[in-house]
């Protein structure tokens, strides 16, 4: 498609020429200025079908994939295929369950790394996003990058998975943890992080997408000033991939994670990507199976990276079903799913915005991955995810494991819903009608 | 469940009324009540004299189920004696609420007797 100027309009889409469907997307072409003008648009009645939870009577409207996102047929059964043909553990038998299952494990590790921009070695499979950091800030220990004194940098958007793992390391190694503040429409303050990141800095550890604001933050101007000072970059992709393209050398990451079951995958699964010069310099801080060259009474030899990083039988069903899960996103196209997400933001950002007393901690809908928080002046966010579940709407409300987030916005929790590729307007429209019911109850008395 | 029935008139009557809310000077014993998942954050004070819960006040903010709650426990507890504020169990405090609380709710509902039991254990 390189020979067309691509371009997906947010407006309405006017007169076009010639349109055709393959699979759920729905292409239509015109011509205009003498160019062609494409328009993608994702077929949203047939993509809801490949999830058959949507489909089952009386389930509720879901605008919570900000938590967990819902799970496509094609994974399912990738899975389901696993357990039920070729179930054997990988890298070991030498039968042909076992070769098929390794095989189909080894093929994620590739559909992973051309996915993210990465090479094979530079994938690591862990147990999710939390599994992946914890696994870095030990690894990170046992070398001598950091010493007493050192600077780390975080930003105040972070998840307690990033958050957490690495205060707990900066304590250990007596660092001085330093954070890059919000600026004044919940985006990173970007010069404030020119100066907060300085020749003392050893690593930047950030989020490319907020799970809260919805954010996407421009991780490559991070990156470059890091990287000016020699500091480690360290993004935490969890609520951005498959929702915004990833590509780690764009983004110019030394590692980056995510978990799996936020982007289509199952649960329990993750990756960890290590850039691989850097890579070379950790030691793998989790040991046992699966993972040695030689084992004495004393001692062992490690094998190569990655496998040294993966010690025991791995979640193989959910590496298989994550690369199903990514096969699925690129037959939609991530770009096509981006594209709905933004605009079923605006709508909802535009509908919550006419309720009198809803306050918006959310980013605008281009910058943002398809997340809206908000409070509701007379309403706790609490009582308002109760209203909203008893009509079954399904959102989050709470700190989003994001405290110190939301004590800098003032506030101790708010209400989220957040979106997918399978959300409808008729979804967005079931919120904010229970919004307004909310209203109208604690307006009662 | 209907909306209705959880959110009834007394409840959001405590809510938006909160009664004994109020920061307590010099009481007898005052205990933080925090749920860390959603940020609900209270105190609660009690006055006792002669083994008697002469006042019992709380500050903070918080849902309508935590807030009813602590507002109805707070009235309940005024003028009880110790013994007898010992012996409140959790069935105590939903029958104070008088709706139905679900699991995901428990937390709001028992934030502030939680509080309750630990101001009596530090007696």
């Amino acid at each position: 498609m390189s020979q067309f100027e691509k371009r997906v309009i947010a407006a309405e889409r006017s007169n076009p020429r010639f349109s055709f469907k393959i699979k759920s997307l729905c292409y239509s072409i015109k011509i205009k200025n003498c160019k062609f003008q494409i328009r993608i648009n994702m077929d949203i009645d047939i993509i809801r079908k490949d999830f058959s939870i949507l489909q089952k009577e009386g389930s509720s409207v879901y605008l919570d994939s900000a938590a967990t996102s819902l799970t496509p047929e094609p994974v399912l059964k990738a899975m389901d295929e696993y357990y039920r043909t070729y179930r054997a553990n990988i890298h070991r038998g030498l039968y042909r369950e076992a070769e098929k299952a390794s095989v189909e494990y080894e093929a994620t590790r590739r559909v992973i790394a051309n996915f993210i921009g990465a090479d094979s070695d530079e994938i690591i499979f862990t147990a999710g996003a939390t599994g992946s950091s914890n696994m870095l800030m030990y690894a990170f220990e046992l070398t001598d990058t950091f010493s007493e004194g050192d600077e780390v940098v975080t930003t105040i958007m972070e998840h307690n998975a990033v958050l957490l793992p690495l205060q707990a390391f900066a304590k250990r190694k007596k660092l001085n943890l330093r954070y890059i503040e919000l600026g004044e429409c919940f985006e990173l303050d970007y010069d404030q992080a020119e100066k907060c990141i300085t020749e003392k800095t050893k690593l930047v550890a950030l989020t490319l997408a907020s799970n809260v604001l919805g954010t996407i933050n421009d991780v490559t101007r991070v990156a470059r000033r890091a990287h000016e000072v020699g500091a480690l970059v360290l993004v935490d992709a969890t609520a951005a991939v498959g929702h915004v393209p990833v590509d780690v050398k764009q983004l110019d990451a030394d590692f980056l994670f995510f978990s799996g079951h936020k982007m289509c995958g199952p649960t329990g699964v993750g990756v960890l990507y290590g850039k691989k010069s850097e890579l070379a310099k950790l030691t793998p801080s989790y040991l046992g199976g699966g993972i040695i060259e030689e084992v004495t009474r004393t001692d062992y030899v490690l094998g190569e990276q990655p496998w040294s990083f993966e010690a025991g039988t791995p979640n193989i069903a959910g590496v298989i079903g994550l690369k199903k899960a990514v096969e699925y996103l690129e037959t939609i196209g991530v770009e096509n799913i981006q594209t709905h997400c933004h605009e079923t933001l605006a709508y909802t950002q535009q509908e919550l915005k006419k309720i009198e007393g809803v306050k918006i901690f959310s980013s605008d809908p281009v910058h943002n991955i398809g997340i809206v928080s908000f409070t509701l002046a007379t309403v706790h966010p609490h009582d308002m995810a109760e209203i909203l579940g008893k009509n079954g709407v399904a959102v989050r409300a709470g700190h989003h494991c994001a405290v110190p987030l939301h004590t800098e916005l003032c506030i101790p929790a708010t209400t989220r819903a957040s979106i997918y590729l399978y959300t409808t307007k008729d979804d967005v429209d079931a919120l904010i009608e229970s919004v307004k019911e909310a209203q109208r109850i604690f307006a009662q008395a | 469940m209907q909306n209705s029935e959880i959110y009834k008139q007394h409840i959001l009557d405590h809510y938006n009324n909160p009664r004994n809310k109020e920061e307590m000077y010099k009481p007898t014993v005052s205990v933080p009540a925090k749920n860390a998942s959603c940020g609900d954050s209270y105190i609660l004070y009690l006055a006792i004299e002669n083994k008697r819960i002469t006042q019992a006040t709380f500050s903070g903010v918080g849902c309508a189920v935590s807030q009813a709650a602590a507002s109805l426990l707070t009235e309940k507890l005024t003028g009880m004696d110790v013994e007898e504020a010992r012996a409140l169990i959790e069935e105590d405090m939903y029958a104070m609420l008088g709706i139905e609380i679900s699991l995901g709710r428990q937390k709001c509902a028992l934030l502030l007797f939680r509080g309750l039991e630990e101001a009596l254990r530090n007696l």
